[in-house]
């Protein structure tokens, strides 16, 4: 079967949404999905570059509607100026994890191990338990938090991801016309 | 110019080229309310805000141009959304005014405080919520091009208190005229693809059972007449929905009338063998399709719709233009001509000769009634058709009487027909007909309605008489929810639930009276011409006829919900003929 853009395969698809930074926006995007039955798994809101403008990265379950009829109602809110289909072969994915693990003193080396491992960042540190955060695909950040599980995850906080399409590898020829 | 912002709401509707506003003062919207009696716009005073919004609707409808109403906040704001919704499901052009408490009060449920915009945001194609008196002129001018370009709808525009109040500084404002647009998401689309409209007339040219399935759209483009061209070119029959009935002359050749659960036969069934669907401006409805698993299973799709959302979303079309119907109607009209016009057109013989026996044995049909009986309301609507003009405009309520009108009027021009389609509406008939008198005021207006539905909405004729709106009104009265009842006789074993009326409470001639109009009451056959004679003749006050009808009538065909357009139920009278 072949993966339509924008899809991992994992039955999910991210749609990178820039929308008018104006007051209700994001209701509306919620609310659309709400109405028409599609699901959203995950949803990043930020500021751009340029004011007038937030973007909205949400991930969609494509089970839960076909994806072609979710971006068309999406496209005819007047305040969503451009929608992009990522494909996750084709971008830059990053999500933030912030995470507190159980971590008697006699097991701490454990989850420090871990932590070097994934390069991640200890925040604080009780007596019992740890508190870590790791930036990474959201792949890996699934990883870490599966390896660190079986220690028993107090807390645990992830953003969302976030992505951008990756660059073009090879500069244009310079003696093309 | 120095202005407050109640002042500037005023002029930016006049300078929309707004004639007439329906509405209903209150609180919040009372400093507009001041205005507007130096403002060059007529206003409408409803009896309820449900009224000013379906009568904006029936202005829509029978004009093109968008209908207007204005009302307060809170429970107003409320009461105006089955309006809002109706529009919204119908694709109708409006713009709705609500006032709304002080921004500073704003989520401390003040008094009549309700969040309209939140409430209102699935029902309407866009909404705002103004927070400053200088943003009126552009977003009034903002609300009234999407309202009407694109896939037209209902746009409302809730307004804080303060800033349309004169004596609160936030009102002050300086008058500019808007002009352009602030709108970086919104680019409705007109012309449909070249390539794409190539691809389709070479369908059209390969097509041996082809049928034109015309819907609303064609009506909102104003396409009705690059529809007659591209039938009469081509020679392809045409069914026109619910929402486009007019859009093409029942009387034509080439017309098959409405398809749908309550369809012709012929309609119906020509969309079922046909191998192409050339669908312009339709969405491929549940009420149009039955199941749709089972709907047209042999047709090619050419899909055209202005909102790109309808393409596919309920069936694959084999090519999909998006597009406004007109524009591309008449583009597949030069190259059909490329093509070699007429010429190119395969020999359809065949199929027009089945379509014609189908309309031989399977034409609507009733049993007139006897001696005994009261009256066959699809023998009144007979007589209402052939005693009317030709133009004469017709709302419906929603139930049986909106399905027999729709069925047995003659609609020969566009924009006569204005009914509830998506929403059915009950209560829809009365305000619209009035909202469509107070477009076109040289057109003779009557509204058919149900006893039901008249009850929902019958104090607007106040509106109509004090207002001077001589609308007339045919009142279906079968003493029941007739729509209802025939699903309980037919699908709950006869087990009749909530569905009976009473046949003389309340008494329609003397509530008719009271409300202003003059009253009839008709009860056998001989009558009914008489009784529209005599109300076709008063132009100074509207007209209530009561036709008092037999309860137990079905509407046929029916193709019951949840089955295929195949197994289309005939009336019973018809049930041996062969298919
Ligand atoms: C506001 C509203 N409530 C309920 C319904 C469900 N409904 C559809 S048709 C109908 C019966 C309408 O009765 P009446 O106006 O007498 O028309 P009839 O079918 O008898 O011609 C009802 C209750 C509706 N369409 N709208
Ligand atoms: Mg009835």
């Amino acid at each position: 079967m072949s993966v339509p853009p924008g899809t991992d395969g994992g039955g999910t698809t991210t749609l990178v949404v820039r929308v008018e930074n104006k007051a209700g926006v994001l209701a509306r995007v919620a609310g659309l999905f709400a109405r028409r039955g599609f699901n959203i798994e995950s949803l990043a809101v930020a500021p751009t570059e340029d004011e007038r403008f937030s973007r909205l990265t949400i991930v969609v379950g494509v089970d839960a509607a076909p994806m072609e009829q979710v971006v068309k109602q999406l496209d005819k809110l007047v305040n969503v100026v451009e929608i992009r289909e990522l494909n996750p072969a084709a971008s830059v994915e990053r999500e933030l994890m912030m995470v507190t693990v159980r971590a008697d003193p006699a097991i701490r080396g454990q989850i420090l191990d871990l932590v070097r491992v994934f390069q991640a960042t200890v925040l604080n540190v009780g007596y019992d338990e740890i508190m870590v955060s790791l930036t990474g695909s959201p792949s890996r950040v699934d990883d870490f938090e599966d390896l660190l599980r079986p220690y028993g995850i107090v807390d645990v906080q992830r953003t969302g991801k976030v992505a951008l399409p990756k660059l073009v590898k090879t500069a244009p020829d310079p003696l093309a016309p | 110019m120095n202005m407050n912002g109640g002042q500037a709401l005023m002029k930016a509707l006049e300078d929309e080229g707004v004639d007439i506003l329906f509405g209903l003062p209150g609180g919040a919207i009372l400093p507009v309310y001041d205005p507007l009696i130096d403002s060059s716009i007529r206003h409408v005073l409803v009896r309820h805000e449900q009224g000013a919004g379906h009568m904006a609707e029936g202005y829509a409808h029978a004009t093109g141009r968008p209908g207007v109403a204005m009302v307060t906040s809170g429970p107003a704001a409320t009461n105006i959304v089955t309006p809002l919704c109706d529009a919204y499901m119908d694709s109708i052009p409006m713009v709705v005014v609500t006032g709304q408490v002080p921004y500073a009060a704003i989520g401390t449920d003040a008094f009549q405080e309700c969040d309209t915009t939140g409430i209102t945001m699935s029902v309407t194609k866009h909404n705002y919520l103004v927070t400053e008196a200088a943003d009126i002129p552009q977003v009034i001018h903002d609300a009234f091009h999407i309202a009407t370009t694109g896939r037209p709808g209902p746009v409302l525009v809730d307004i804080p208190k303060d800033i349309v109040d004169p004596n609160n500084p936030r009102s002050a404002m300086e008058w500019y005229t808007p002009d352009s647009h602030d709108l970086p998401g919104y680019h409705p689309n007109r012309a449909g693809d070249s390539e794409l409209i190539r691809q389709a007339a070479k369908l059209i040219c390969e097509a041996e059972r082809p049928v034109i399935y015309s819907g609303g759209g064609i009506l909102k483009a104003r396409a009705a007449e690059a529809l007659l061209e591209l039938a009469e070119l081509t020679g392809i029959p045409v069914v026109t929905t619910l929402m486009n009935r007019g859009g093409f002359p029942d009387d034509h050749p080439l017309c098959l009338g409405m398809p749908g659960m309550h369809g012709n036969y012929t309609a119906v069934t020509a969309m079922q063998e046909a191998d192409l669907l050339i669908a312009l401006g339709a969405r491929f409805d549940d009420r149009v399709t039955g199941k749709v698993a089972g709907f047209a299973p042999l047709a090619k799709i050419i899909h055209v719709d202005i909102d790109s959302a309808e393409l596919g979303k309920v069936r694959r079309p084999d090519v999909a233009i998006q597009g406004d119907c007109r524009l591309v109607i008449e583009d597949l009209v030069k190259a059909l001509g490329e093509l070699g016009g007429n010429e190119s057109q395969p020999d359809r013989n065949r199929w027009r000769s089945r379509i014609s026996g189908w309309q031989e044995r399977f034409p609507l049909t009733y049993e007139q009634s006897k001696d005994d009986e009261l009256l066959k309301p699809q023998y009144v609507l007979e007589q209402l058709r052939d005693a009317t003009p030709d133009d004469t405009i017709v709302a419906s309520g929603v139930g049986q009487h909106q399905m027999w009108t729709s069925q047995y009027w003659k609609f020969n021009h566009p924009y006569t027909w204005v009914n509830s389609g998506g929403l059915g509406t009950m209560g829809f008939a009365i305000p619209a007909a009035i909202g469509a008198k107070a477009g076109r005021p040289d057109r003779m207006v009557w509204a058919v309605d149900g006893d039901g539905c008249f009850q929902m909405t019958a104090q607007e004729l106040v509106t109509a008489a004090t207002e001077g709106f001589p609308i007339k009104v045919a009142l279906i009265n079968n003493a029941y929810l007739g729509m209802v009842r025939q699903w309980q006789e037919m699908f709950y074993e006869e087990r009749y639930s909530e569905v009976y009326l009473t046949r003389d409470v309340p008494d329609y001639k003397m509530w008719a009276e009271a409300l202003g109009c003059v009253g009839l009451r008709v009860e056998s056959p001989e009558e009914v011409g008489p009784a529209i004679a005599q109300a076709n003749e008063i132009n100074d006050q509207p007209v209530v006829v009561e036709f008092r009808c037999e309860a137990g009538e079905n509407v046929f065909p029916m193709v019951p919900a949840g089955m295929s357009n195949s197994d289309v139920v005939v009336d019973p009278s018809q049930q041996d003929r062969p298919r």
